[in-house]
């Protein structure tokens, strides 16, 4: 596309190969992820995404092929360099990754206290302000996660991801375990986020509710590459059993919507 | 697209600042937290200056703004904002994200003059729990053995098999290692004071009582002890952290009878061999050193060692091997059930396992020594 032409990938993934054992993950996969891009990146499950993640931050190296983050390649530069790059994404894992010795008030401090030059003050009225976002009450900031749901671990750990509201997030199922209601909340809040922000946020999702709500890019990852990429409409239109087999679900429920607004 | 010109233009913003102008302060640039961290002393002093009650504050030069910025200028402007302040909606909806919690303060925690008291109080009630934890786990095993006997189908042979090659098997290179240099230098020491009393031929009494009776069982039961006690403390806590238990607990298997008593069986039986097998390393090595050094013959060696060491020492030997790899399991394993599920507990309780099996078993041997004072000691 043309108008990509002026603009650099803030992560441009090239010819990545990824393979466990004799098992190949990635073959040839070629990825961009623009400024400004809320890219949900959807696939079966087993099919790599989290592992593709995990490499956009280097937690994981590709057997082959080249990821360059914020324009420039991942293991370019020094250490503090390679760390500073590092910090300017933030990360939700997929089982939260919160740090089990801490309460959920220092595992959101973390980063905040990391990041330096910041009072305590501040950094708790930040805290504070991202158990609000995330819809914790202050009570739940002195738990311990081993005391917390499923559900809640997944907002501490995005409180954490957001804490400082970095330019890039990546963000792993962040909507699953969570009910619709605080579902539509946080796609509003991502919104909200990225038109202040100019943020860019990658995210994996299979609920195509937030897909279609959040999105305004997708990339389809099957047989070991990105099968498509586009708008929903320009995706939804590829003809491939892959992608035809993941949206027929979506028009099910639509149509019975429908269906059921006829009958009554 | 826009939303990536829009993007790009706001990454390219220039870095935050803050000027006056007559009674106006105009903000201008990147107000997000990256931006303002390199200059936030210069900042924050800035901004201290401005808190005299200034009417207009103007945004709108302002790039982006996230909520840390907001918070620098919520936490300026106190309780009361400015009556005028120039803002987007879109900057406004940063302050809102903020505005709640931006005066919150720390909570000032009085000074507690009990805690002298309650650490006493806690240290206490934390041994009497362990007390009563340790007994249960051990009323347990007990049990469970009963219920085996009972119905052999269901004892864990497999477990017990790989626990034994795990804590018996793989240590044997290293206690063997051990021993051997332990042995050549236990000789070496001995024979040079021997040698100047023309003692020689004892040496073969110190080393064989030395090495059988004591050495050998207290040098495998604390190799043992930091190799497999620690190695079943973390394996059970970090079970423990990732529910691993509870799921066996949910498939109506014992955890007593699964995790527990195979380990415990298995060092109880592994610890006898692994006893005798690094006293017989020992005793190469001091007979090798020996032989170098006074010159006494490997075959007169093991000739004369039947005589001088009298066989219970042997049973001895083997006995405290069994008792102390018995004591190392189960307090692994108590060790290991208490992790609560947090990364520093199952440090602290592999810390916590490793010493007290140390410690229990040098009280146990001496308690051995007490109760065997009579046995096996050749007194002329
Ligand atoms: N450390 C590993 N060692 C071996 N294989 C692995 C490892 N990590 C992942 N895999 C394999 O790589 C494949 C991709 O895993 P990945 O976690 O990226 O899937 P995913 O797309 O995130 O799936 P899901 O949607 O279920 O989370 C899977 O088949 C998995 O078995
Ligand atoms: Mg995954």
């Amino acid at each position: 596309m043309s108008e990509r032409e002026g603009h650099s990938p803030v992560i441009r993934m090239r010819g990545i190969q990824t393979r466990y054992g004799p098992h190949w993950v990635h073959q040839d996969l070629d990825l961009d992820v623009y400024r400004g891009d809320l890219l949900a990146l959807v696939g079966g499950s087993g099919a790599g995404k989290t592992t593709l993640l995990r490499q956009m931050i280097d937690l994981q190296r590709p057997d082959a092929g080249s990821i360059e983050l914020f324009g420039e390649p991942l293991q370019a530069g020094p250490r503090a360099e390679r760390f500073a790059r590092r910090r300017r994404a933030g990360v939700l894992f997929q089982q939260g990754a919160l740090f089990s010795a801490f309460t959920v008030y220092d595992n959101i401090a973390f980063p905040l206290r990391e990041c330096g030059g910041l009072h305590e003050d501040e950094i708790l009225a930040m805290v504070m302000s991202r158990l609000e976002l995330v819809q914790l009450k202050p009570q739940h900031a002195m738990l311990m996660p081993a005391q917390l749901s499923g559900g809640m671990i997944k907002r501490v750990a995005l409180a954490r991801a957001l804490a400082l509201e970095p330019e890039l997030l990546l963000l792993d199922e962040p909507t699953a375990g969570l009910d619709p209601e605080r579902s539509a909340r946080f796609v509003e809040l991502i919104r909200s986020l990225h038109e202040g922000l100019g943020l860019t946020v990658v995210f994996v999702t299979h609920d195509l509710d937030t897909l279609s709500a959040l999105a305004n890019r997708v990339a389809v990852l099957a047989e070991h590459r990105i099968l498509a990429t586009g708008s929903l409409e320009e995706v939804h239109a590829v003809d491939h059993p892959f992608i035809n087999n993941f949206f027929r679900y979506r028009s099910a429920v639509g149509e019975r919507d429908e269906t059921e607004e006829a009958g009554s | 697209m826009k939303t990536r010109a829009h993007a790009e233009a706001l990454s390219h913003a220039p870095p935050p600042s803050l000027a006056r102008e007559g009674s106006r302060v105009v903000l201008r640039g990147d107000w997000c937290l990256f931006a303002l961290r390199p200059r936030l002393l210069i900042l924050r002093a800035q901004l201290r200056l401005q808190t005299q009650h200034l009417t207009e504050w103007d945004l709108s030069a302002v790039t982006r703004i996230d909520a840390f910025g907001a918070l620098l200028l919520l936490r300026c402007w106190g309780k009361t904002e400015p009556a005028s302040v120039i803002m987007s909606d879109i900057q406004r909806a940063a302050f809102d994200r903020i505005r709640n919690a931006a005066h919150q303060s720390l909570p000032h925690t009085p000074i507690d003059w009990l805690s002298p008291v309650r650490v006493v109080g806690e240290w206490v009630l934390g041994a009497a729990s362990h007390l009563y934890d340790f007994t249960t786990m051990l009323g347990l095993v007990v049990l469970e053995v009963l219920r085996l006997v009972i119905e052999p189908r269901n004892i864990p042979f497999k477990e017990f098999s790989a626990a034994l090659y795990k804590t018996g098997l793989r240590a044997m290179p290293i206690s063997a290692l051990v021993g051997f240099l332990i042995g050549v230098v236990l000789s070496y020491l001995s024979a040079l004071q021997l040698r100047n009393f023309g003692a020689e031929a004892l040496i073969i009494n110190i080393l064989g009582i030395g090495i059988i009776r004591e050495l050998g069982p207290v040098l495998v039961s604390i190799l043992v002890a930091g190799r497999s006690g620690s190695a079943i403390t973390a394996q059970l806590g970090v079970m423990r952290v990732t529910e691993e238990i509870d799921a066996l607990s949910a498939m109506g298997v014992s955890r007593h009878q699964r995790l527990v008593w195979p380990k415990v069986l298995a060092l109880a039986c592994a610890m006898p061999l692994l006893v005798a097998w690094t006293s017989l390393a020992a005793l190469a090595g001091g007979m090798v050193c020996a032989q170098l050094l006074l010159d006494i013959e490997w075959a007169y060696f093991f000739s004369v060692l039947p005589n001088v060491v009298p066989i219970e020492n042997l049973y001895i030997g083997l006995a405290k091997g069994a008792v102390f790899g018995t004591a190392i399991a189960l307090i692994a394993c108590h060790f290991g059930l208490r992790v609560k599920p947090n990364t520093e507990s199952l440090s602290a309780n592999t810390t916590a396992s490793v010493v007290t099996a140390i410690t229990s078993v040098i009280l146990l041997d001496a308690l051995f020594a007490m109760l065997t004072r009579g046995i096996g000691v050749p007194l002329r």
